[in-house]
Formats: C-alpha cells, sequence, structure tokens
C-alpha cells in the first residue's frame, strides 16, 4: 500500500517508543509525554546522529588500547605474565585448541570491530541521505543491537577468573588495564546503538518515493 | 487508512531535530580518547629498551617468560630465543623495563643464574622452583650498549664490592677452583674468581679477589701460599699441623700474609703478579735476589738428586738444583751429568749495600768466586736423608783438591766439583779390596795350619814336661825327701860355717896360729 509511505514525523505525529501511540505534539512543547504510558516522546530521538558519532569514537578510541594493553596479568610462582587479547588467541591457538581461540578472537577483536564499522557505515548513509538497501541497513542495525550485550560476556569471563583465581602465591590473576578499554568498548558501542534512531534511515525517503515489496 | 487518534492537544508546527548545538556527549569520545591516547602512549613511550643476549645455551630460557633481575628486582623480560645465524650460539631478545638505559653500557655482564652447588656454597636455588633467570651486573662505563655476550657463570664478585683483582702463578691448581676463598690471618678476605691455563701450559693464571679493606694488606712482598688440607711437619719441636679453617680443608683455600720483619711497604698495585707457593715454609723461604745458574759435572751418579734440592755452603742454602742431565763424551764414552744449579751469590755475603757505589757488581761476584774456588771450594753430592737417598749439592773447602780455573767464557758457568763423600768411600774401600785380593791367603793359611800343628806338638810335650816337674815337686817323691836331707846337710853345714866365723872373729889369730888349746 502506497499511503505506507508516508512517516508519523510527517503527518506531524510522534510515535512512543514505550508503547507504539502515536500523538500529536503541542506547539512548542518539547518535552512531550505520551498520554497513554507517560513515557517521553519526540519526532526522533534527539541529536541522535551526533551522539552516536561521540560514542562511536569513543568506542574507536577505546578499542586501540583494549588490543594494545594487556587484559589479564597471571602470577605464578615462575613469575607473572601480562596478555593482551591477541596474545591470548596465539596462545589458545593449538591444533586441538583452536576453536577456542577462534571463539576469543570473534567475541573479542571481530565482533567490537565489526559493530563499531557497521554503525559507521549506517551513520554515514543516514547523514548522506542515501536510500539505497534500506531493508538490508535495518537489518544491521537490529544485529548490532541483538549482538551487542554478548560482548560483555568476555569482561565477564575475565573478571570471573580474577575473582576466582586467587591462591597467592601460587597463582593469582588479576584484571590489567586493557579490560577496563574493552569494557568501555562494548559501553561506547552498545550506548552508540542506543542512541541511533533507526527511523532515520527512512526520513530520506519522499511520500512518493515507494518502497519496493 | 482510519483516522489518527484523537489529538491530545492542539496541532503542533512540525518541529525537525535541532542539530546546530553541538551535544554535551561529545565530551565521553574526547575523554575516551584521551585516557586510551595516554595511556597506551606511557605504555607504550614508557617501553625500556629492547636488548639482545648472546648464550651459549638457552637452557632455562622461556620467551616471554624469563627474567632480567639485577639485585633481585625485576629490570626486563626475554621476549623471543632464537639462535644466531652460524645455529652455534642463542641470541635472546630481552625488553627492558623503562629507565633502564643507564643500566646498558658496555662493561654490563648477563648471566643465567642457574642452580649451582659446589664445595664451598650453594647458589640458585630458588630457581628450582622458579626456573632460571637472567641475573646482570652494571657496569660502570659511561658507554651505552644494547646487545651483549652473555657470561656462562655467575661471576663472583660484582663491581659494586669494593677491593681489588690480584693475579697468581701457579704450577697446578691444586684445590683451587672459582669461588675458592681466600684467607688472611684466618679470615676470610676475598675469593678465588677465575683460573685460566697459561698459553704453552706451562703454568696457570689464578685471579683472586681481596675485599676491601683488606686489599690493603696486599703489598708488593705479600707471599700468597695454597692452604688446602692439612699441612703436617715433623721437627725437632714435634708435630707441628697448620690449616686454616674446617671449609679450607674441605675445598681448599689460599692464604696470604706479608712477612713482619719487612719495612712497611705500600699496597700492592691491582692486578699485581705474585707467586703462589705450595705451602707456608715454601712461601716464606727467602726470595731469590739476583739468582745466576751454574753447571756443575758429576761422574758419579746422580740417583736421589732432584730439580729442588738445596744447594748449600757449609750448610748455609744458596740455592737450589734446577735441572739434571746426562751427556757422555763421544770419545772416551764416559758418562757425567751436568747439573745445573741456580745460586744467589748475594747469599756468600756479598751484600749489594756493602759494595761502594758504582762498584761492578758481576765482576766483584767473579773475583769472589775465582778466590774461593783458588782456596780449593767445591761442589759434592751427599746424601741428604739415608732413608730416601735424597742428595742435595754442597759446596765446601777440599784443601787437597786439584787446582783448576773457572772459564768465565762459558754459559752457564761450569765450577769444578769433586767426587761426593760416598764415591770417595767407595774407592778407597776398592783399593783396599784389591790389595787383599793380591794377598796369597791360600799359603798363608796353609804356614798357619802348620804352625798351629807344631804348637799343638809343642803345648803335648810341654804337658809331659810340666807333669813330671809336678812330679818332682811332690812332697814324699824321692827327690823331696832327698832335697830334705840336703837341705839338711846345707843348714848343719851352713851353721857349722857360723860357728867357724863366730870363731875367727873372736880368735882371728887362729887363722895363722892354728886353733888354741888344740893340738899343734
Amino acid at each position: 500500500m502506497s499511503a505506507a509511505a508516508a512517516s508519523a514525523l510527517e503527518q506531524g505525529l510522534q510515535s512512543c517508543e514505550g508503547c507504539g501511540l502515536l500523538s500529536r505534539p503541542l506547539p512548542g512543547d518539547e518535552a512531550a509525554h505520551c498520554p497513554r504510558c507517560g513515557e517521553g516522546v519526540e519526532f526522533r530521538k534527539r541529536q541522535s546522529i551526533q551522539r552516536t558519532w561521540a560514542f562511536l569514537i569513543a568506542a574507536a578510541a577505546c578499542y586501540v588500547p583494549a588490543n594494545l594493553l594487556p587484559v589479564l596479568t597471571t602470577s605464578t610462582a615462575a613469575g607473572s605474565e601480562s596478555d593482551t587479547i591477541l596474545q591470548g588467541v596465539v596462545l589458545l591457538w593449538s591444533p586441538t585448541g583452536w576453536p577456542l581461540s577462534l571463539i576469543v578472537l570473534v567475541a573479542s577483536i571481530v565482533i567490537p570491530s565489526a559493530k563499531i564499522l557497521a554503525l559507521g557505515y549506517l551513520l554515514v548513509t543516514v547523514q548522506r541521505g542515501s536510500i539505497e538497501n534500506n531493508e538490508q541497513r535495518v537489518r544491521l542495525y537490529r544485529m548490532v543491537d541483538l549482538i551487542g550485550r554478548w560482548s560483555m560476556v568476555d569482561v565477564f569471563v575475565d573478571t570471573f577468573t580474577a575473582a576466582l583465581v586467587q591462591l597467592p602465591p601460587l597463582m593469582s590473576v588479576a584484571p590489567a588495564p586493557g579490560l577496563l578499554f574493552f569494557a568501555a568498548v562494548v559501553v561506547m558501542t552498545m550506548l552508540a546503538v542506543e542512541s541511533f534512531d533507526p527511523r532515520l534511515i527512512w526520513d530520506s525517503l519522499t511520500p512518493n518515493e515507494v518502497r519496493h515489496g | 487508512m482510519a483516522d489518527p487518534p484523537t489529538p491530545p492537544a492542539v496541532q503542533s508546527r512540525s518541529v525537525s531535530p535541532r542539530k546546530t548545538r553541538l551535544s554535551l556527549v561529545w565530551i565521553v569520545p574526547i575523554i575516551a580518547a584521551i585516557a586510551g591516547i595516554w595511556i597506551t602512549a606511557t605504555r607504550i613511550l614508557g617501553e625500556g629498551p629492547k636488548i639482545e643476549l648472546e648464550f651459549k645455551t638457552a637452557d632455562g630460557l622461556e620467551a616471554g617468560k624469563t627474567k632480567i633481575q639485577f639485585n633481585g628486582v625485576e629490570v626486563g623480560t626475554i621476549t623471543t630465543v632464537r639462535l644466531s645465524q652460524d645455529h652455534q650460539r642463542v641470541i635472546a631478545m630481552a625488553q627492558m623495563a623503562p629507565k633502564t638505559e643507564d643500566f646498558l653500557v658496555e662493561d654490563t655482564h648477563f648471566w643465567v643464574v642457574r642452580p649451582r652447588v659446589s664445595g664451598a656454597s650453594v647458589t640458585g636455588l630458588s630457581t628450582l622452583i622458579s626456573g632460571a633467570y637472567v641475573g646482570m651486573e652494571i657496569g660502570s662505563s659511561k658507554k651505552s650498549r644494547r646487545s651483549f655476550v652473555g657470561l656462562e657463570t655467575e661471576p663472583i664478585v660484582t663491581t659494586d664490592v669494593p677491593g681489588r683483582y690480584f693475579v697468581l702463578k701457579a704450577h697446578d691448581l691444586g684445590s683451587l677452583d672459582r669461588g675458592t676463598p681466600l684467607y688472611f690471618r684466618r679470615l676470610q678476605v676475598g675469593q678465588v674468581v677465575s683460573y685460566d691455563l697459561d698459553e704453552g701450559g706451562k703454568s696457570l693464571t689464578i685471579k683472586v679477589f681481596v675485599k676491601a679493606p683488606y686489599d690493603q694488606y696486599v703489598n708488593p712482598d705479600t707471599r700468597f701460599w695454597e692452604a688446602s688440607g692439612i699441612d703436617l711437619s715433623l721437627s725437632a719441636s714435634g708435630l707441628d699441623v697448620q690449616t686454616q679453617s674446617i671449609l679450607s680443608i674441605l675445598v681448599g683455600g689460599i692464604a696470604f700474609e706479608t712477612p713482619a720483619s719487612d719495612p712497611v711497604l705500600p699496597p700492592a698495585d691491582a692486578n699485581t703478579t705474585f707467586q703462589l707457593f705450595d705451602n707456608r715454609a715454601a712461601a716464606f723461604m727467602p726470595a731469590a735476589r739476583n739468582p745466576q745458574d751454574f753447571v756443575l759435572v758429576f761422574k758419579e751418579s746422580v740417583r736421589g738428586l732432584e730439580p729442588g734440592a738445596p744447594v748449600e755452603f757449609r750448610g748455609i742454602r744458596l740455592g737450589q738444583v734446577v735441572d739434571v742431565t746426562a751427556q757422555v763424551d763421544a770419545k772416551t764414552f764416559e758418562f757425567s751429568s751436568p747439573v745445573t744449579v741456580r745460586l744467589e751469590a748475594e747469599r756468600l755475603g756479598l751484600q749489594v749495600r756493602d759494595l761502594p757505589p758504582g762498584a761492578d757488581l758481576p765482576a766483584l761476584r767473579r773475583q769472589l768466586i775465582d778466590s774461593l774456588v783458588a782456596h780449593g771450594v767445591r761442589a759434592q753430592l751427599r746424601s741428604g736423608n739415608l732413608l730416601t737417598g735424597s742428595l742435595f749439592v754442597t759446596f765446601d773447602f777440599f784443601p787437597d783438591a786439584p787446582k783448576t780455573q773457572i772459564d768465565w767464557s762459558q754459559h752457564p758457568v761450569r765450577l769444578p766439583t769433586v767426587p761426593g763423600q760416598f764415591e770417595g768411600l767407595e774407592q778407597r774401600v776398592n783399593s783396599i779390596v784389591k790389595k787383599l785380593d793380591s794377598v796369597d791367603f791360600k799359603g798363608i793359611s796353609d804356614d798357619l795350619q802348620k804352625a798351629i800343628e807344631d804348637l799343638d806338638k809343642t803345648l803335648v810335650s810341654a804337658r809331659d814336661t810340666l807333669d813330671s816337674a809336678d812330679r818332682l815337686v811332690q812332697p814324699d817323691s824321692e827327690l823331696g825327701v832327698e832335697l830334705g836331707a840336703t837341705l839338711q846337710e846345707v843348714s848343719r853345714a851352713a851353721r857349722s860355717l857360723r860357728v867357724l866365723t863366730d870363731y875367727l872373729e873372736r880368735h882371728p889369730e887362729s887363722l895363722i896360729r892354728g886353733k888354741e888349746g888344740g893340738p899343734k
């Protein structure tokens, strides 16, 4: 149906993110609330692109030390050793242990970088007003949103290990500064995903540019 | 399409999100960037220098695990271990801690600390559990360096210990080893640092370290001797046992002492070379001064004459035997043994300090020896010990020795000798035996036999004679009776003779006139 192309924004309506109710805001009222559920309503998330960029850049900035600095310090009677994520991957890589190594590689290096790149791509296309591959971009956004929370697994595993393996002087494990940055990367990307308003993807579509299919 | 839900209020104007105002959220990436850059930068820029260590073996070295320690403080980590280009050595790359640049100078040394058990000490025990680590000693040079050749063994003495090194020359190592203690008045004041065979393999060079402040007691006249084990000596004063500590009995040691009578000398310079004596007695023998080699040719056997045997002049030690050889005269096939002796002529009383300044010492010495030889001084082999048969050389006056002259043009100079006491005795005994050989013992014994037989006969007749004589003098023998009668007759005759003499005394005229009253 062609009328579906008309967005709520064009109709002068705000949609509630909590209950989905469309409402017409009062003139001059910037902080409108949903009449049904009381959630703050806006036409679009405020400063969405700018905030997303900010968080994304912060995530990227943290990503560098997260990979360069050691994430875990293992002290044994034989001395202490600090390993970065990549060193851990290399350490685990063996003919039998490679699946584990692969999991660490994907979860700790591939996914965070993929998230950053994906969000960057979405932001750039939205800012340029692109109308190409809209559906795919929305799917990408959903995927990034879905994966986001699982990225914290690394941080949890490391902190659990550090908490559990405390048998000085035989062995003890302590988190190293890299872990903090890694956690920051995860949090920043989650915040960036949260700040991004996927409705912006569709805003470039004019009512007469009908979506196909 | 259904109508939009009832608007809650008046329709507002269309408001688009404001994009002009800069959001506060930008603080987040700024902070993140600053923190990230700062921490990463301090980590990377704050990393210490990377160095290269070369070792003979990587035994105990583990990339990423093995630490470099200085005085127990971790200053670096071995990052990679690989073989050198020629596969003979091991190259270990190490990441040093920040601010260690000034440690890494020309004379800084690295070595791998492994458990080491020697007689004197046990070191590196902690490495049994923790694994080997690389120890280091910081040099004093100012020249920076990043590539080092690791030591094979831990240095005994580190450069931060004040003291001095000295060099000892020895014939053999004895029971010494690296780390063997050095004693001064039985106080341990240093250690053997290293030893090495000299070129040619004739002697050993032992490097020792004497800690400050004891190093000041080492002066150019100090004697070092091997104080290993127990030194037993039996002398007229009894049994004398010399030892250092129990430890030195077990692991050996070096002791040093300075002769007390000497004037106080300034301390010896570092790396001064000393002789390492076998024992204290040898160490305190007066040092050779201006020794001169002479050769003594003996015709007799030199069995028992060892190099080192004393050379004396009437019991005063003059020097020692250096070498004993043999030579044969091609014409006469006469064997002789040239014995090289090292003499210190000064011990004969020719002291340098007694000489007028500018005197020609060698000439004076020659003159002295010439006059001594002219007065009959000769060398002779004598037996020092009848049990072991060891010989020594002595000089003494032999006024009867044939006159000789010293040929000073030879080198070494040959001094005249006389046959040894034993040889002289032997010759005399020989000549006596020869004379005895020429005696006709058979004839003598025959004569003797005859004489004895005659004697026997004579004795038999003598006994007969005595027997008959015995018979004659028995009291009841004929002879005795007759003798008694005869003696009575003689007695009577004597009486009548007395009567006659009495009468004659009273009447001397009767000789002329005859007896008075008697018939005329």
